[in-house]
């Protein structure tokens, strides 16, 4: 019965997916229009504590200069790493988002989350790897997906996914109360984070006025308004002030 | 490794020991007359052929006798007991001018909050250390102990001290150091899958050096008090 | 020697007989009951053990992958090195399943049903139906408590004492749905408990054969009494408590998170009001037994039976009035905690008062060590140092150290394992040939006490040192800790005697197994006792007397000068000297 069953589902998957080639064409991320831009950070930048990690000798050791906190961190150009950018509405009805590509990874490095904030596709695969070999609990405080709380005493890394969208699901580690990290996951694959040098991209976007929404941890949402055709590129900054 | 108590340096450690020793030579006696009793019964009454067991309903002068030696011994114990309790755990037992630091139990951190230079807690100088515990030797310090999500237990083996710490509760526990010494500060009570690692370093100063760090703030207070009290003894710097 | 005759059983004489399903199933007979809850409680007790072979394997040889961890899931052991979250899933399961699954229904589901009715004189308990609804119940709470093993996050973390804010809230143990199990099961436990401990009592006050009066009742029926009220007072508080902690977990109420107002002590004070009591339905029972296993190898009778029975309903009381004696540390009133250690040390007098009457009663006699004489003698010796070493923690000054270390590991195991386990591998042996009409084997069940004697001390007796060395309970990894690494050869050595231990178990299983069909025909009264169950042959038929027999003395008349050549007198036979008990509704036949 379940094997008939499963057979069935594979079937029927098959002809939708063949269906959906038929109709119109998959987004392809090459193709699409792409929407890039800044995230500028204006005002004095907040000074950060510093971690003491002086009873994690491990961690200790794999940093020169004493580490901070990252709640805020301002590149040397004067933009805002850190902050997501992702499509928050105006895909066209329909939409057929492309199965998620690989896992993306989050590393327990230094005591501290390697990346402090990603982006994951629903179902898309999230590989928790822990480099340390010391105890970390991470606890992903997630509301619309079921939470979790689990522990990586050695080097070891762990699997999880999530089945709804959610802007952000938070992480924290219990054994260091500093570490956090945040994840925002999408139906689609349209989103980005600022890096070190305050840019993101977003490729691949098909046709259609979107509403675009930059998140920061501190900072809190921004959002702003793009139309896209054809394979253009068009900007979208944003500019922080300091508290 | 060692068969016995750890090392005692509490200034309550010593009468702790001695009644952990004296109810051990009790129930010792208690253990070796049962143990070395059935043993002799099971040898000298064994089956043999032609042998019949004596037949008796008991003893009512005997049956005294074995009740009421544990119940007097029992009551000695307990009134013992009950007079180092109340010095250690009783309701006023904290000494007055104790030096206060705030613990702060969390999954899976102690948060230390010092008083800062002028060594009362709550004030703006107070400053919080993850998982370090620094205290002076030969001067009590009381413990303010609070939890943060569930239920810990502050427990230091060297010290005889174990006291929970609850969830919406102020408790108060107190100890004096007797050495200059780096301890370990462990959780005694299941707190989570990071229990096994909840543990923060104690460290003894001597009193000067402490008084010295303390009144720093924050940071320097922190810094000042490196490397360890053994090379604070042996002339290191500290700082 | 004439009543006997009239005493024997009419096979199916008024009773029709049974097909399979009613017979062995649906069974309203009170000993079928009784073996089912043999089998389904010596499973748990394989569960339980085997939960605890996963834990000394981390305990000994932490971070080191466990031969056959590869076949648990990635959640629970990475790369077949157990996680912390299955260790506490381990230390709770573990725990849940010897106290509530194992070791109480081993004593009170098996023998207050099997031997009760057959040690009175009844014809079956006086609600057969619920007590066929007491056991199933019972299975009931164990497939629930076996199935939160299998749902995600696995079953609850939260130590078996459940200890609140930590089981109410899953952000913080990691678990949701095995913790809301646990409380699920340990309401449906409840429930089989009064429904069976209220057949027990009931039973008891109305269904005793004429003549047995209560001071004429052995000593194991004794306790299965006092144990019945106590588990049919302190159950309800557990249930109680388990109903608050799922709305805890469910419904968003707050009774044991002081987020919102609750109370993380209250939790403690309801358990532990349940938990002490159930401390003594855990001993209460196999203490009565060994009375009676005793008598019967030392060919005495009981010394003292009045004090014994007095020393039974002393503890039980007591039972009530020291609950706080595990809440030393919790921060409650410590004047509270002085007037809990009075109470605590109290317990001392009639334990005392047991120990020394078992002594007592083998003093002088004509010991038989078959095997039930072993074990409870083994419980006698066993018990003692259990005993013994409660004295240290009811001492709150010295408790201050050893709470929640491994000398109160050693301390429970003493009194749960030494204790209530060597007197349930008495029980089993000793009343096997009544339920199963055949003897396990003599040789082989000396061979298997040997053995477990011996791996059991050496497995639980090094726990006291490296509690007194100050090694915390539910640590995942000791090692972690620089005062406790010395003593991690230590626990390597407790590991590999507690492998042994559990290795050495195969022979008790291969010897209740094999006999079942291959052992010796047992006659009806194998031990030579004097209890009215060894009037019926074995196994024992459905209904059990046609009449009820006639009860003329007590149960420990060994070596009485009436009894002349042989060293028992039955309770039901009749001397000439003997007049029939006023009680006597029902005379038997011909006399």
């Amino acid at each position: 019965m379940r094997k008939l069953g499963s057979v069935a589902a594979v079937a029927v998957g098959v002809v939708a997916l063949g269906l959906a080639a038929w109709s119109r064409q998959p987004a392809d991320q090459g193709s699409g229009a792409t929407v890039t831009g800044k995230t500028k950070f204006t005002g004095t930048k907040p000074a950060m504590p510093k971690i003491d990690m002086s009873e994690e000798p491990k961690c200790k050791a794999k940093y020169t200069a004493p580490p901070t906190e990252e709640a805020v961190v301002v590149n040397p150009n004067g933009t805002l790493a850190n902050v997501f950018v992702y499509v928050k509405s105006g895909l066209p009805a329909g939409y057929k988002p492309p199965a998620p590509a690989g896992a993306v990874l989050v590393d327990q490095d230094g005591c501290r989350y390697r990346p402090r904030v990603l982006g994951a596709m629903v179902g898309q695969t999230i590989t928790i790897k822990n480099s340390d070999g010391i105890l970390h609990n991470i606890k992903a405080k997630a509301k619309a997906n079921r939470p979790f709380n689990i522990s990586q005493p050695t080097v070891m890394s762990s699997t999880k996914s999530f089945d709804k969208p959610e802007v952000m699901v938070a992480f924290e580690c219990n054994v260091h109360g500093w570490m956090r990290a945040w994840l925002g996951v999408l139906p689609h694959p349209f989103f980005g984070v600022s890096g070190t040098d305050g840019t993101f991209s977003i490729k691949g976007l098909p046709p259609g006025a979107y509403t675009i929404e930059a998140w920061h941890e501190k900072y809190g949402p921004q959002t702003a308004t793009v139309t896209v055709t054809g394979t253009e590129t068009k900007t979208a900054d944003f500019t922080y002030a300091a508290k | 490794m060692s068969w016995w108590l750890p090392p005692a340096a509490s200034t309550f450690a010593g009468d702790i020991d001695f009644m952990f020793t004296l109810i051990l030579v009790i129930t010792g006696i208690a253990l070796v007359v049962v143990e070395a009793g059935v043993i002799w019964f099971v040898i000298a009454y064994r089956a043999r052929p032609g042998r019949r067991a004596f037949y008796t309903h008991g003893s009512t002068k005997a049956e005294v006798v074995w009740s009421a030696v544990p119940a007097v011994t029992v009551v000695i114990l307990g009134i013992m007991s009950n007079g180092l309790w109340n010095k250690i755990k009783g309701r006023e037992s904290v000494p007055a001018g104790a030096y206060p630091i705030g613990v702060h139990a969390k999954q899976f951190e102690w948060q230390m909050t010092y008083p800062g230079p002028d060594g009362r807690l709550g004030t703006d100088d107070d400053f919080t250390a993850r998982n370090q515990l620094h205290v002076p030797v030969g001067r009590p310090v009381a413990v303010h102990l609070s939890a943060e999500d569930v239920i810990h237990s502050f427990f230091v083996p060297e010290f005889r001290l174990k006291q929970d710490a609850v969830p919406g509760m102020d408790i108060r526990a107190w100890f004096e150091a007797t050495k200059v010494d780096s301890l370990e500060l462990g959780c005694a009570e299941l707190c989570g899958m990071g229990h096994y690692r909840m543990r923060a370093r104690v460290w003894v100063w001597p009193a000067d050096k402490y008084d010295a760090c303390a009144k720093q703030t924050a940071d320097e207070f922190i810094d000042c008090l490196r490397p360890s009290p053994a090379q604070a003894l042996t002339g290191g710097t500290g700082s | 020697m004439t009543s006997v005759a009239a005493t024997a059983p009419a096979h199916g004489a008024h009773h029709a007989p049974l097909g399979f399903w009613r017979k062995y199933v649906f069974s309203t007979d009170h000993k079928i009951i009784g073996i089912q809850f043999l089998f389904v409680s010596l499973f748990f007790l394989l569960v339980g053990g085997l939960l605890a072979m996963q834990m000394r394997w981390q305990l000994g040889f932490p971070g080191t992958p466990m031969p056959g961890g590869g076949l648990l899931p990635e959640s629970r052991a990475s790369g077949g090195v157990i996680l912390p979250e299955y260790y506490i899933e381990l230390v709770t399961m573990h725990g849940t399943f010897m106290v509530f699954f194992a070791i109480m229904p081993l004593l009170v589901g098996v023998y207050a049903n099997f031997l009760i009715p057959l040690k009175i004189g009844a014809h079956d308990m006086a609600f057969p139906r619920v007590n066929m609804a007491s056991f199933w119940t019972a299975l009931l709470a164990g497939l629930i408590m076996l199935a939160s093993f299998f749902v995600p996050e696995g079953a609850g973390r939260a130590g078996w004492t459940m200890y609140a804010p930590l089981s109410a809230r899953p952000d913080l143990s990691g678990v949701t749905l095995g913790q809301i199990l646990w409380c699920i099961s340990i309401v449906v436990l409840g429930l089989s408990s009064v429904m069976g401990s209220v057949n027990y009592i009931t039973t008891i006050i109305n269904h005793r054969a004429p003549g047995m009066t209560w001071f004429r009742m052995p000593l194991s029926v004794w306790a299965l009494f006092i144990t019945a009220i106590l588990g049919v007072l302190a159950l309800p508080v557990l249930q109680g408590a388990a109903i608050l902690l799922l709305f805890d977990q469910t419904i968003g109420t707050h009774f044991f998170d002081p987020v919102a107002g609750g109370q993380a002590l209250l939790w403690q004070h309801l358990f532990w009001f349940f938990g002490h009591p159930e401390v003594y339905i855990l001993i209460l029972p196999a203490m009565g037994m060994v009375s009676d296993m005793i008598a019967n190898g030392s060919r005495k009778p009981i010394f003292g039976y009045h004090s014994m029975v007095f020393a039974i309903i002393g503890i039980g009381f007591l039972g009530w009035i020291v609950w706080g004696h595990h809440m030393f540390m919790s921060g409650m009133n410590p004047t509270l905690g002085s007037s809990f250690m009075i109470s605590t040390l109290v317990i001392a007098v009639p334990s005392a008062v047991k120990v020394f009457n078992w002594m007592g009663t083998m003093w002088r006699g004509n010991l038989r060590f078959h095997v039930p004489m072993l074990n409870a003698v083994a419980f006698v010796a066993m018990f003692t140092i259990g005993g013994l070493s409660g004295v240290f923690m009811a001492a709150t000054p010295v408790d201050m150290q050893i709470h929640d270390t491994y000398f109160i590991v050693a301390h429970i195991h003493y009194v749960l394992f030494g204790g209530s386990l060597f007197a349930l591998f008495g029980a089993i042996t000793y009343w096997y040939p009544k339920m199963f009409g055949r003897l396990m084997s003599e040789p082989l069940g000396k061979v298997h006490f040997w053995l477990t004697f011996l791996f059991y001390n050496l497995t639980f007796f090094p726990m006291h040192v490296i509690g007194m060395g100050g090694q915390m309970r539910r640590l995942y990894d000791p090692t972690q800790y620089d005062f406790l690494k010395p003593q991690q050869p230590m626990n390597e050595f407790i590991s590999y005697s507690a492998f042994l231990l559990f290795a050495v178990q195969i022979l008790f299983v291969v010897n209740f197994l094999w006999n079942l069909k291959q052992g010796k025909k047992a006659g009806l009264n194998p031990w030579e006792d004097n209890g009215l169950e060894w009037s019926l042959p074995s196994p024992a038929p459905h209904g059990n007397w046609e009449r009820p027999p006639t009860v003329y003395r007590g149960p420990y008349e060994f070596s009485a000068p009436e009894a002349g050549n042989r060293d028992y007198l039955p309770q039901h036979e009749k001397l000439p000297t003997d007049r029939e008990p006023a009680s006597a509704t029902a005379p038997a036949a011909g006399h």
